[in-house]
């Protein structure tokens, strides 16, 4: 093998000005795939925490997944039924503390009580739909991290006036209200209330911060006009990757629909399978566009060293071992360029990361979210290491299945 | 000394069977054609013959570097159309040295490493064994100090005989020389053919050589003369009685 690397060494080094062209091509791609990684994978795993810190990770409500079997379904089976309306089911989730005691046996998380309406909210002679949550100011820490997204106010403030309420910032703006304003809310079935806003809520997810509200849990019922009611149990997981599983055995043991934050960001999260897939792409590419730099010079050195080649083989050099030669000199650029492709990456990353942004008037200065994973490093190496090696490999084998006679009598 | 008639009877180590070679081209060429001949231990042959006459392909047809369309080759007994690209390969590493018209030495090597190389294919020496034996080798074809050069640092005679130097490093019984003079002039040509003599006379090894110089071919034992891709003479030149 020694012999190999020192006839491939040699051959790199005589030619370094287009060995360092290709290295370079290698540490481009390897760089820029690194730093293309990092920054999809950094926004994306930036977006889900923030929809997933600031949503319960399973949204247990009183809906059953499918409507009930009615009695004459079940005893005629064959037999169609027009007209049949269901009957009026009572609203809530039956026996919430004693359900909320079962989960709370297995589920590895913190369980919590809610009350979910919809209400127009009515302010300044504007009309916005939006999604009122009852929550408890003490447990909700425990179960999201509203707590700590509060831009103005906190969520004890809701204990401040009768009926206060706290408006998502998107929302707060949109309709003009302020902490102190006094705001009409009317449900779908009639009711109706006038809140105090007493905080402004910021997640950063836009559709959350243009339609939730926030208020007490009493407040929430009184608003639907029934009291003790409780339409939704809210779990925080200790690992919200689980909450799947979690949700399909809360579905099975309760019989209530259990909605996972994946599930309910189905469409998003697809959305990101597309943009991965665009990244994969274009990441490959760019590797690919590298190992061309690699294929082109060693099929330059193969045609160079043919007479060597030839010389090699007359010797009595097996054709493996010629092949190897190039292979070696391939992987040695491929190896060479990653290495550069690395630094070049993390120093890329660094770069941007050093850059403060404002993504708009409603976020903070925030800095562009970078995943750093050793994954992306170890991938567009063993990506750019495999395109050198096959790029290596096609000459390479060419050359190596010369006859040598045929170089000989043309040489000689 | 062996008696000649011991000697004839000793298996050859180079066995040509009616063989031709035919290129496949559009208008086929025949390049050598019903050769038979047998190459003996401690011969020292020449092949003459004119231009275009055939020779370089008969050598690279006993050397294993080429495959007859027709016939067999058999080299240190074993039949060779049979055997694989890689069992070619390992018997020209281990019974064979080639020396060429042109030195053909690799480039970037020094003496030493070119001389180094079969052996390192080879693989049966550790590096400092491989290096000892290079230099012993150099020395002895008088290049000692011309070990740590690289071909384009020394001249032509003293390339050759690097050449012939690395043909040497295995060791191999058999070295099959195409015009080693070639490109020589008389001063150099006149060493490199003194170490072949020597390789035969003193070492027993089996010297085959192309030659264009008739007066060359007359030093040498035997002379094989090709016309047209045929053997047309095949004659002892120096009775082996008088070596
Ligand atoms: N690839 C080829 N295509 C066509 N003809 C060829 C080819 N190679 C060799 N020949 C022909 O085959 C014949 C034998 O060539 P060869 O090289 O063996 O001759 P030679 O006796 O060594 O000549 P020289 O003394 O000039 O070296 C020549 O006539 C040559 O033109
Ligand atoms: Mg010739």
């Amino acid at each position: 093998m020694s012999l190999v690397l020192d006839i491939a060494f040699t051959h790199v080094r005589a030619r370094a000005r287009q060995t360092l062209v290709a290295i370079f091509g290698v540490a481009t791609g390897v760089g820029f795939s690194i730093m293309m990684a990092a920054l999809m994978q950094g926004s994306q795993v930036d977006f889900i925490n923030k929809l997933v810190d600031a949503m319960p990770h399973i949204a247990i409500s009183d809906e059953r997944p499918a409507p009930p079997v009615q009695p004459a379904e079940r005893a005629y089976d064959a037999a169609a039924i027009h007209g049949l309306t269901p009957e009026t089911r009572r609203l809530g989730i039956k026996n919430p503390l004693a359900t909320m005691a079962a989960l709370e046996t297995w589920v590895p998380g913190e369980i919590g009580p809610g009350v979910i309406t919809r209400a127009i909210i009515r302010y300044a002679g504007r009309d916005v739909s939006v999604t009122v949550n009852g929550i408890d100011p003490m447990r909700e820490p425990k179960i999201s991290t509203l707590a700590t997204k509060m831009r103005q106010g906190s969520l004890v403030s809701l204990y401040r006036a009768t009926n206060a309420i706290i408006l998502g910032s998107r929302l707060a703006t949109k309709i003009g209200a302020r902490i102190g304003s006094t705001i009409s809310l009317t449900t779908t079935t009639g009711g109706q209330m006038t809140a105090e806003v007493v905080g402004i809520s910021h997640i950063g997810v836009r559709t959350a911060d243009e339609t939730t509200a926030y208020t007490l849990i009493k407040t929430a019922q009184i608003l639907q006009a029934q009291t003790g009611i409780i339409n939704e149990i809210r779990i925080r997981l200790d690992d919200p990757m689980i909450a799947k599983d979690v949700a399909d055995r809360i579905v099975r043991e309760t019989n209530y629909q259990a909605v996972a934050w994946m599930e309910a960001q189905e469409e998003l999260l697809s959305a990101f399978q597309v943009r991965n897939i665009i990244m994969t792409t274009v990441v490959g590419a760019i590797l690919l566009v590298a190992s061309f730099g690699t294929y082109n010079i060693i099929s330059t050195i193969t045609h160079e060293k043919a007479r060597d080649i030839a010389i090699m083989k007359s010797l009595g050099f097996r054709e493996v071992t010629v092949r190897r030669i190039f292979v070696v000199e391939a992987l040695t650029i491929g190896l060479v360029g990653s290495v550069f492709g690395c630094v070049l990456g993390y120093a890329l990353c660094l770069f941007l990361g050093s850059f403060e942004f404002e993504f708009s008037a409603f976020t903070d200065m925030t800095r562009i979210p970078l995943l750093y994973s050793v994954n992306h490093y170890l991938i567009a190496t063993g990506v750019a290491l495999l395109s050198s090696g096959i790029a290596g490999y096609f000459p390479a084998r060419k050359a190596a299945r010369v006859h040598p006679v045929e170089i000989i009598r043309g040489a000689a | 000394m062996a008696a000649p008639a011991a000697a004839a009877a000793e298996a050859p180590l180079i066995e040509a069977v009616n063989v031709s070679r035919v290129l496949d081209e559009a208008v086929p060429v025949t390049l050598v054609r019903d050769i038979d001949l047998a190459i003996r231990p401690r011969e020292f042959v020449a092949i003459t013959g004119p231009s275009g006459s055939g020779k370089s392909s008969l050598l690279y047809l006993l050397g294993l570097l080429d495959l007859p369309t027709t016939g067999e080759v058999r080299v240190l007994g074993r039949p060779t159309a049979t055997i694989s690209e890689d069992e070619r390969a390992r018997i020209r590493l281990e019974g064979l040295g080639f020396v060429f018209q042109f030195h053909f030495l690799l480039p970037e090597f020094t003496a030493r490493e070119n001389v180094m190389l079969p052996m390192r294919a080879l693989g049966r020496l550790s590096e400092a064994e491989m290096r000892a034996r290079a230099d012993e080798i150099l020395a002895s074809l008088g290049l000692a100090e011309h070990a740590g050069k690289r071909p384009d640092q020394m001249s032509g005679g003293q390339r050759q005989r690097v050449a012939v130097a690395r043909a040497l490093a295995n060791d191999p019984p058999v070295i099959l020389a195409d015009e080693p003079t070639g490109s020589l002039d008389t001063r150099s040509s006149e060493q490199v053919f003194a170490i072949l003599r020597a390789l035969v006379d003193e070492r027993g090894k089996t010297v085959v050589a192309v030659t264009h110089s008739m007066e060359l071919a007359a030093r040498m034992d035997r002379r094989i003369q090709i016309v047209d891709g045929r053997i047309t003479a095949d004659e002892q030149t120096r009775p082996a009685a008088t070596r």
